[in-house]
């Protein structure tokens, strides 16, 4: 039978799970249920099951560590893939991070990655590229960029990562103050050039949880005390006689990463805690920097005179490329402008969106080798989209009664998907292969002369008439 | 061919399938599902795994 011809009556969830405590009048609504549902199909009628052809390409967001990989995955594949980058530079992030905690160096992997990725033949890396319209929909999108050109592809991958937290107010602790304040990040740039000045340093101070899992950001940034932690060992090596103090809320050197912490007690690196009621306080005493905290464990006031201070930030979401991103691919995204997947277990790497994928950074603070998995993963996902030659459109689509439209051309204002025009005649006509069926070119019509194909007002009445037939 | 049938396993084996694919699972125990197979409510979602 043609799916179309099929009305459920929701007994289930609209009635008996909803009234459980009123059988009587839930078996009178399941009535009034079951009459709305025949009502309504009586008047629906067999649809076409519409195809659109595979457009068997790609287009990938965000030229870091993530969409590097995920545009290699489908390259190897032989599909052609259009990676947009909005600097000048693949990369991203991981260009400024020494190495991760097994110990393996990321400007290497990276610079090696970059290369495969430019010299592929069947990658297009656009430098200080930006997204300037999407239109079409899964299996046929075509996006535009800054420059004017425009890109036909079946899927995209959105991976435009995220960016490191500027320490201000109460949690700037002088850094951009005090020349030896500095965020894990430039220190990781002393570690890249091989700072020597490091060696000489006697004594240093590691703050975690600088401006995360607080209000305005009350997420973990998750990769923060690993990098932190390994950074002081780091240090040690260099200099094994100097004194570290790690100043944390909780230390989340998760699954495998124990080890390192482990490690770092071992050194001789001291931990001590502080928790939002007793920040603590940095100042500058004579020229150098003074550390007044708590320790909770010897319920002893300490002062610490470092040589460096480095603030471990959080990791923040690029919020203006996801909100321009949500609108152009209808993506949703979350109250700190993370991007948010279909479901985050049994759809974790696809967006509600059909054909729009997501990794990395973008869609929360993660680790290097996380963002390549989940890179991979987005890749194979869409790949499932490019191995078909056609993928079902929507049949529900919009139809006009050209003798009651007046040619407003209200509906092509209001048309998400550019699926609505007026013709030579100034009359709107849909275009089927690109409609959505959302219905907003049918709410906005003013003469009443879109509609819905199985959901007219003749179906809606039909309905509502026998709601309240007796 | 995809060895354990965990819903690691059986998720691999439907998105290869996917992609066009026949595919083999082998599960060493009667039942598909392994360890998720076990789980009421599933954190953070809630939903039942089963
Ligand atoms: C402060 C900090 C410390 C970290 N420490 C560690 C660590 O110790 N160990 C570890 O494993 N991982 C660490 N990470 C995480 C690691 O850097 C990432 O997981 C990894 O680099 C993958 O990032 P990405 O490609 O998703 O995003 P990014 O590296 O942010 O790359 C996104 C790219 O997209 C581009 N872009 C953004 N918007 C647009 C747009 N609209 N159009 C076109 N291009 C756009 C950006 O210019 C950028 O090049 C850290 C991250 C940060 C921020």
């Amino acid at each position: 039978m043609n799916q179309f011809l099929f009305e459920m009556a929701n007994i289930r969830d609209q009635d008996s799970w909803v009234h459980q405590h009123e059988p009587e009048k839930a078996t009178a609504k399941a009535k009034d249920l079951v009459r709305m549902a025949v009502a309504r199909v009586r008047g629906e009628g067999a649809l076409p099951y519409n195809m659109v052809p595979v457009t068997k390409s790609a287009l990938v967001i965000g030229g870091g560590v993530t969409g590097m990989t995920a545009a290699l995955a489908f390259a190897d594949q032989d599909y052609p893939v259009t990676l947009i980058e909005q600097s000048d530079m693949l990369g991203g992030n991981g260009r400024n991070i020494y190495r991760n905690w097994k110990g393996e160096r990321f400007l290497p992997f990276i610079n090696d990655l970059a290369a495969r990725v430019t010299s592929h033949p069947q990658i297009s890396v656009k430098f200080n590229s930006a997204i300037k319209d999407v239109a079409g929909s899964v299996g046929k999108f075509s996006t535009t960029f800054s420059d004017g050109q425009s890109f036909e592809h079946g899927v995209a991958v959105v991976a435009v990562g995220g960016e490191p937290y500027q320490p201000e107010g109460k949690w700037q602790f002088l850094h951009g103050v005090n020349p030896n304040v500095h965020t894990l990040l430039e220190l990781d740039k002393k570690f890249i050039d091989q700072d020597e000045s490091l060696k000489s340093i006697d004594q240093a101070v590691f703050m975690h949880c600088v401006g995360s899992r607080i209000p305005e950001r009350p997420y973990c940034s998750r990769v923060c005390c690993t990098h932190a932690v390994d950074a002081a060992i780091k240090l040690k090596e260099l200099n094994p006689e100097m004194d570290i103090f790690m100043l944390y809320r909780d230390v989340r050197t998760y699954g495998q990463r124990e080890r390192l912490y482990q490690e770092a007690r071992g050194k001789g690196i001291i931990f001590v805690r502080y928790d939002l009621d007793h920040l603590p306080q940095v100042s500058e005493e004579s020229g150098r920097l003074m550390i007044r905290c708590h320790d909770p464990i010897i319920d002893a006031d300490i002062a610490i005179q470092p040589d460096m201070l480095v603030l471990a930030t959080a990791i923040q979401p690029r919020a203006q490329s996801a909100g321009s991103l949500s609108k152009f691919f209808k993506c949703a995204i979350d109250g700190q402008g993370f991007l948010l997947e279909a479901h985050m277990k049994l759809r974790p790497v696809d967006f509600a969106t059909a054909g729009v994928f997501l990794a990395g950074l973008c869609h929360y603070p993660k680790s290097m080798e996380e963002s390549i998995a989940q890179a991979k993963a987005a890749a194979a996902r869409a790949s499932v989209i490019l191995a078909q030659d056609a993928v079902p459109a929507e049949s529900v689509t919009a139809v006009v009664n050209r003798a009651k439209c007046t040619g407003c051309g209200v509906c092509t204002e209001v048309c998400a998907f550019n699926a609505v025009s007026l013709d030579d005649n100034g009359l709107s006509v849909i275009n089927t292969a690109m409609c959505k069926g959302c219905g907003a070119c049918v709410a906005g019509c003013r003469s009443d002369a879109v509609t819905l194909k199985n959901i007219g007002n003749e179906q809606i009445m039909a309905a509502v008439d026998a709601a309240f037939c007796d | 061919m995809v060895v354990g049938g965990g819903v690691a396993g059986v998720q691999a084996a439907l998105d290869l399938t996917e992609l066009g694919y026949y595919v083999y699972l082998v599960e060493k125990s009667a039942a598909v599902g392994g360890a998720m197979a076990q789980l009421d409510k599933t954190f953070p979602t809630n939903d039942c795994s089963l």
